[in-house]
């Protein structure tokens, strides 16, 4: 829509006035912020805890879209009544890596397609996206210029990129402007802006190394002839079945549901929390069968969700090349090596 | 706000009837006796409220759809064995129908092989029964049926009625036989010798345990029917329904909305399938 100019020390100010009128609307604002040595997605109750030059987040913003748990519904057993809940509040989430954006575009799709989704898609509703360019690779385990993810042409309300003394600001939606104009003290971007913009877009290529061996497009394919290459034994041998790599992956959207009944064992809430198929007992059925009984054959599945079978339902690629399932992994199980490890072989 | 796919509808159980050691058959009424609307080889979620949400294959036709529907229900887990707890005016929650059921449009004219094995029955017997009900759209109607022993037979009094019916071909086998048993003993394949199909205007539909679909998947494909006249219906943890928790994904394909009901061309070349 418009191209702003936001200097930085009106960002201070500018979060702290979105702070405050979020809380009085019952809302929050979730932001990168430190923990320990790390970083994470959390509210942000004061402007300093913010942290625009965090690298990456040990959970991706997906949890503030689909909580790692959420109530579907409350029960009342003794009289078969069932209401649903959908728990959402107005949220502003700021500072959002472009990798996450695409993933935040893709769980949009997932959840709005065929039968949508009312809890995910109110809280989507409901969240003000604020991007923000990175200059810099989060660390060398990440891979998004091989994914094609370090840049993006949508999926937020604003886009943040540093221009040195201030953020040019791309207005992207109408709920964007608003913010901006409601909280932030902003100028129109001259011509001098949109070409330091377009400097700092252009030099930042270099500072990222693809890690792909190969172009991305030929993943879906590579990985359709790959059925039975011998890396997925490989891999059963190292995974532990942890499940770390899909709870850290922003397109990892797998889902179990259970009940939760109180002590009077009248009154209860459906509840809904995130499940991985890395786990053992993902894919059984009542009677015992299980159909992803390997650790190899989950493993695989993994890789295919993320290099095959998504792209064939969503027509997008299920990794954004953040690299938390690299870093997290204790086995040291590499989505990236494998897929190398895959084209090699394929040549 | 649009209402949440994931809300069950109360519904009552109107009558519980015992038909194995194992497998209860609940009939099912939803609110004003709204028909359930569904197509043979769908399912439903049923719930019941602080245990859990299971699918469970709808085992009665559209065609006898009067007010109610009903499930063939074994049990096997948490869910299912709370339902064999329950008793007729009791309430559980419904969602759906779900998924792909059989395309009736597809078969009618066609000549009808249905080969189900143990539990396997339930689902098709919505397929069954619909058929029966328009016989005259439908050339001839085969049943195949095996279980492992004669006390788990389901359906026995509509399976004697198959078997009397002039314009029915049903033959029902049991891998271990009894004192009480005269009939056929051996596993179903054993029964495929004893017809004759024309193969090209034969619709089959099949639905068992996993091990036994490679053997009569070769039967079928052996008596000249092509894959795409050979329907299957598969059994996953479709847990959701609407194909986003991902426990059902067979490969890429999500059972609950692809399927459950495949034909064998669409599922021949996907590993996870069979």
């Amino acid at each position: 829509m418009s191209l702003m100019i936001l200097d930085k020390g009106a960002l201070t100010p500018l979060v702290d006035a979105l702070i405050a009128d979020y809380a009085s609307r019952g809302g929050v604002v979730v932001g990168p912020k430190a923990k320990g040595s790390n970083f994470i997605f959390g509210p942000i109750a004061d402007p300093d805890e913010l942290r625009l030059d965090y690298s990456t987040t040990i959970l991706p913003p997906k949890k503030v879209l689909q909580p790692q748990q959420e109530r579907l519904a409350t029960f009342n057993m003794q009289e078969s009544q069932v209401e649903s809940v959908i728990e959402a509040k107005p949220t502003v989430l700021f500072g959002v890596h472009t990798c996450d954006l695409h993933a935040i575009r893709l769980l949009d799709q997932v959840f709005s397609q065929d039968h949508p989704d009312a809890h995910y898609l109110e809280r989507r509703r409901q969240t003000i996206i604020v991007g923000l360019e990175c200059l810099e690779p989060c660390d060398e385990h990440s891979f998004c210029e091989s994914m094609g993810t370090l840049s993006t042409d949508g999926g937020y309300d604003l886009h943040l990129t540093d221009l040195g003394e201030a953020y040019a600001v791309d207005v992207a939606t109408e709920a964007g402007e608003r913010l901006l104009s409601q909280y932030g003290t902003v100028s129109e971007a001259t011509k001098d802006d949109v070409h330091s913009l377009n400097d700092v877009r252009s030099s930042k290529q270099p500072h990222f190394t693809s890690r792909l061996d190969f172009d991305r497009v030929e993943l879906p394919s590579l990985l359709g002839a790959a059925y039975d290459h011998p890396l997925w034994e490989e891999l059963g041998e190292q995974c532990l079945s942890c499940g770390s790599c899909t709870n850290v992956c922003p397109t990892c959207y797998c889902f179990n549901v259970i009940d939760e009944v109180d002590m009077a064992l009248t009154k209860g809430e459906r509840v809904r929390h995130w499940d991985s198929c890395q786990l053992d007992e993902f894919a059984r059925v009542a009677g015992g069968e299980n159909f992803r009984e390997k650790r190899s054959a989950r493993q695989r599945h993994r890789f295919m969700r993320k290099g095959k079978y998504i792209y064939e339902k969503f027509g997008e690629l299920g990794c954004v090349g953040c690299g938390r399932c690299i870093r997290t992994c204790v086995a040291n199980i590499s989505i990236v090596d494998g897929f190398n490890a895959i084209h090699e072989s394929a040549e | 706000m649009t209402t949440s796919v994931y809300k069950p509808e109360a519904a009552r159980l109107v009558a519980v009837e015992q038909i194995t050691d194992l497998e209860k058959m609940f009939t099912i009424e939803l609110p004003n006796k709204r028909n359930l609307g569904h197509d043979p080889g769908q399912f439903v979620e049923v719930s019941v409220l602080g245990v859990g949400e299971a699918p469970i294959s709808i085992t009665s036709s559209p065609s006898r759809s009067n007010g109610s529907f009903e499930l063939c229900v074994r049990r096997v887990g948490d869910v299912t064995n709370a339902l064999h707890n329950m008793q007729p005016g009791d309430m559980v929650g419904i969602r759906g129908p779900f998924g792909h059921g059989f395309p009736i449009e597809k078969m009618r004219g066609k000549d009808m092989l249905f080969a189900p094995g143990g539990l396997g029955l339930a689902p098709l017997r919505s397929l069954i029964n619909q058929v029966l009900d328009e016989h005259d759209a439908f050339g001839r109607v085969i049943i195949l049926y095996g279980s492992k022993r004669p006390e788990e037979l389901l359906f026995r009094d509509e399976l004697e009625e198959w078997k009397k019916r002039d314009d029915v071909e049903c033959l029902v086998t049991v891998d271990q036989g009894n004192e009480t048993w005269d009939g056929h003993v051996g596993v179903i394949t054993t029964l495929c010798p004893e017809i004759s199909i024309d193969p090209n205007n034969t619709i089959a539909a099949t639905c068992g345990p996993p091990i036994m679909y490679r053997f009569v998947l070769m039967e079928l494909l052996d008596k000249g029917i092509p894959e795409t006249q050979i329907y299957l219906s598969l059994e996953r943890r479709m847990k959701c329904g609407v194909g986003k928790c991902g426990h059902c994904q067979i490969n890429g394909l999500y059972c609950c909305q692809d399927g459950p009901v495949f034909t064998y061309a669409q599922v021949k070349g996907i590993e996870e399938a069979l």
